[in-house]
Parts: C-alpha cells; sequence; structure tokens
C-alpha cells in the first residue's frame, strides 16, 4: 500500500501519472511530494509508486 | 517609540499575548505589508491587518467595485459600487484604524511594474484571482527576494502557502509550468465565508512573519474543503532542481523574457 495524504492506497505499481488520471486531481495544478521531495512534473510519467511510499498530494486553485 | 494611550487600549488583546505584545506591536506598527487583489482574499487579509495594526498596508488592483463583488468581497459596501476597489478599501482602513497609512496602486500587475510596487514592501500577500497573476508575484517575489503568501479559492475549497526566500519552495517548484485555463470564480462560484478563512490565514501569516512567532507554512500547503471541512496540512518540501526560477538551471532570469507565462488571454 502506498500512503497518500495519510491513507493507505492501493496504488502501488502505477505511475504517478496514471494514478493522478483516476482521480479528480487535474495534473497540471497538482503538486506532489514523493518520500520528502517534491516530485518534478516531468517525472510523473517514469515514476512508478511502490509500497510504503509516502506520498503528499495537493491540487491547487486558481480563484481569490 | 512608546505606544501612545489610544494604542495601548486599541492593541490590548495583543498586548497580553505573549507572542506578541509591546515588541510584536511596535514591529506591526512599524511594518509594510502589500496586498495584491482587493477582491475576495484581499477583504478578509487587509481588514484584519488594518485591524491588527500593520502601519502601512499597500494596496493594488484595477477594478471598479460591482454588485456581483458584494457577496463575498466584504471590505466594499453598496455605496461604493462603480468606484475604484483600491479607494473603496482604503476608505474602510481609515475608518477601522486612522494609525494605518495606505499607498494605493490603481493599475494593472505587469511584468513591467511590479518590481517597483513591491520593492519598499517587506511581505507580499496575493490575493489575485487568476494563476497567471499568481505566478507573476511569484516569479517576481523569488527574482526581489521577497517573502509572500500565496492562496487560491474556487466554489467551497481552497489552499495557502507561504514562500520565504531559501525556507522552502516557491509555487513554481511545486506546480511547474502556469496551469492556463483553469476556472475562476465567475464561472464556476466561490462562496464568501470560504474565502474569509483563506484571507484571514494570509493575514496570519504576514502578522506572524512581521512579528517573528509561531511557524510560517513554508514548504507546507493548507488545504480546506468547506463542504466536507477536511483540511490538511500537506508537507511539499525540499528543492525541485527542475524549478525554471530556482532549480538548478533557471531559464526564468527576469520577468521580460518571460511574458507569455503572465498573459492572462492566452
Amino acid at each position: 500500500m502506498v500512503i497518500i495524504n495519510g491513507n493507505a492506497v492501493d496504488a502501488a505499481g502505477k505511475t504517478v501519472s496514471q494514478y493522478i488520471l483516476q482521480t479528480d486531481y487535474n495534473i497540471s495544478r497538482v503538486a506532489i511530494e514523493l518520500n520528502g521531495d517534491i516530485l518534478p512534473k516531468s517525472q510523473y510519467d517514469s515514476t512508478i509508486l511502490n509500497d510504503n511510499d509516502v506520498v503528499e498530494i495537493v491540487g491547487f486553485v486558481g480563484g481569490g | 517609540m512608546e505606544l501612545s494611550e489610544d494604542q495601548t487600549e486599541r492593541y490590548a488583546r495583543h498586548l497580553v499575548l505573549q507572542e506578541i505584545g509591546e515588541t510584536g506591536q511596535k514591529k506591526l506598527i512599524n511594518s509594510k505589508v502589500l496586498v495584491i487583489g482587493a477582491g475576495g482574499l484581499g477583504s478578509a487579509a487587509i481588514m484584519y491587518l488594518a485591524a491588527a495594526g500593520v502601519g502601512t498596508i499597500g494596496i493594488v488592483d484595477y477594478d471598479k467595485v460591482s454588485l456581483s463583488n458584494l457577496q463575498r468581497q466584504i471590505i466594499h459596501n453598496n455605496s461604493d459600487k462603480n468606484l475604484n476597489k483600491t479607494s473603496s478599501a482604503a476608505k474602510k482602513v481609515h475608518a477601522l484604524n486612522p494609525d494605518v497609512k495606505t499607498i494605493i496602486f490603481n493599475e494593472h500587475l505587469t511584468p513591467d511594474n511590479i518590481m517597483d510596487i513591491i520593492r519598499d514592501f517587506e511581505f507580499i500577500i496575493d490575493c489575485t484571482d487568476r494563476f497567471e497573476t499568481k505566478f507573476l508575484i511569484n516569479d517576481a517575489c523569488v527574482i526581489a527576494g521577497k517573502p509572500y503568501s500565496h492562496a487560491g479559492v474556487i466554489r467551497f475549497e481552497g489552499q495557502a502557502m507561504t514562500y520565504v526566500p531559501k525556507k522552502g519552495p516557491c509555487l513554481r517548484c511545486m506546480i511547474g509550468d502556469v496551469p492556463h485555463n483553469s476556472p475562476v470564480c465567475s464561472e464556476v462560484g466561490v462562496l464568501g465565508a470560504v474565502v474569509g478563512v483563506l484571507g484571514s490565514i494570509q493575514a496570519l501569516e504576514a502578522i506572524k512573519y512581521i512579528v517573528g512567532t509561531g511557524e510560517l507554512m513554508c514548504g507546507r500547503v493548507f488545504s480546506f474543503n468547506g463542504l466536507s471541512m477536511q483540511t490538511r496540512l500537506h508537507r511539499i518540501s525540499g528543492s525541485n532542481p527542475e524549478c525554471k526560477i530556482c532549480g538548478v538551471k533557471p531559464t526564468i532570469i527576469n520577468l521580460n523574457g518571460n511574458r507569455k507565462d503572465y498573459d492572462i488571454s492566452c
């Protein structure tokens, strides 16, 4: 299981892009920290989530 | 400088706070904070800064007050319709706290004027309503080495974070490129009380920065959903080596070379 925003999620084996696409997040407006480091957007397609990874995902909105 | 009798009474609830006290209040009175956008976020941020006795508040906006603003932009009144938002906001600041000086910038924020506008302020609050302008402020603050508070809100949800040079990532480190064509409040709606939550948090971050107390949201993003009441302080820390402005090979050296990013017509 992958820990995403504090919850255990069955996402191991998926790439970050694949995981984001199955959620309500818009990939152009998210920030992701993977195991303590910001994950650059260029690595979303190639980064595979593993068991025990700790992930934070924030969806940003732009109004005000 | 000593606090006057009026100031001692006005700020009595600050003076008994160990984290603020007389020293902190004097710092607030001597501080200069710039609020960019006198709309939903700006209404709450400006009013709380003024009440707290921030000595100089800069206000940037080019819009005029319209009837559809009043459902959430609580710094403006019905009688302010068609007034410049900067003048309307400054009027409320002076009515609330005559100690506070306002400097108004009744102009569009552009790559050409932003560096001059932010120069004399020690903390900037981004209360604008589009990502293009939020990235302009981010990039200008990173280049100028200015701390600032970011927030965004639509519908019932929003987020806030704080950038302080060398203390954590910037907005561009986190999101990457400007997400053009993102939803805006005029299309998808927004609830006033939700914007007020985020605008208050921005004022709080500014006050903590000036006084030098508490923990700023550097490397952390507060997210809030007013429907579910889910909140989370996300840790988004570390650096992004690919960031175009503070990464290892920055491509944004000045704002002029990056104008297309800030163009809201994209």
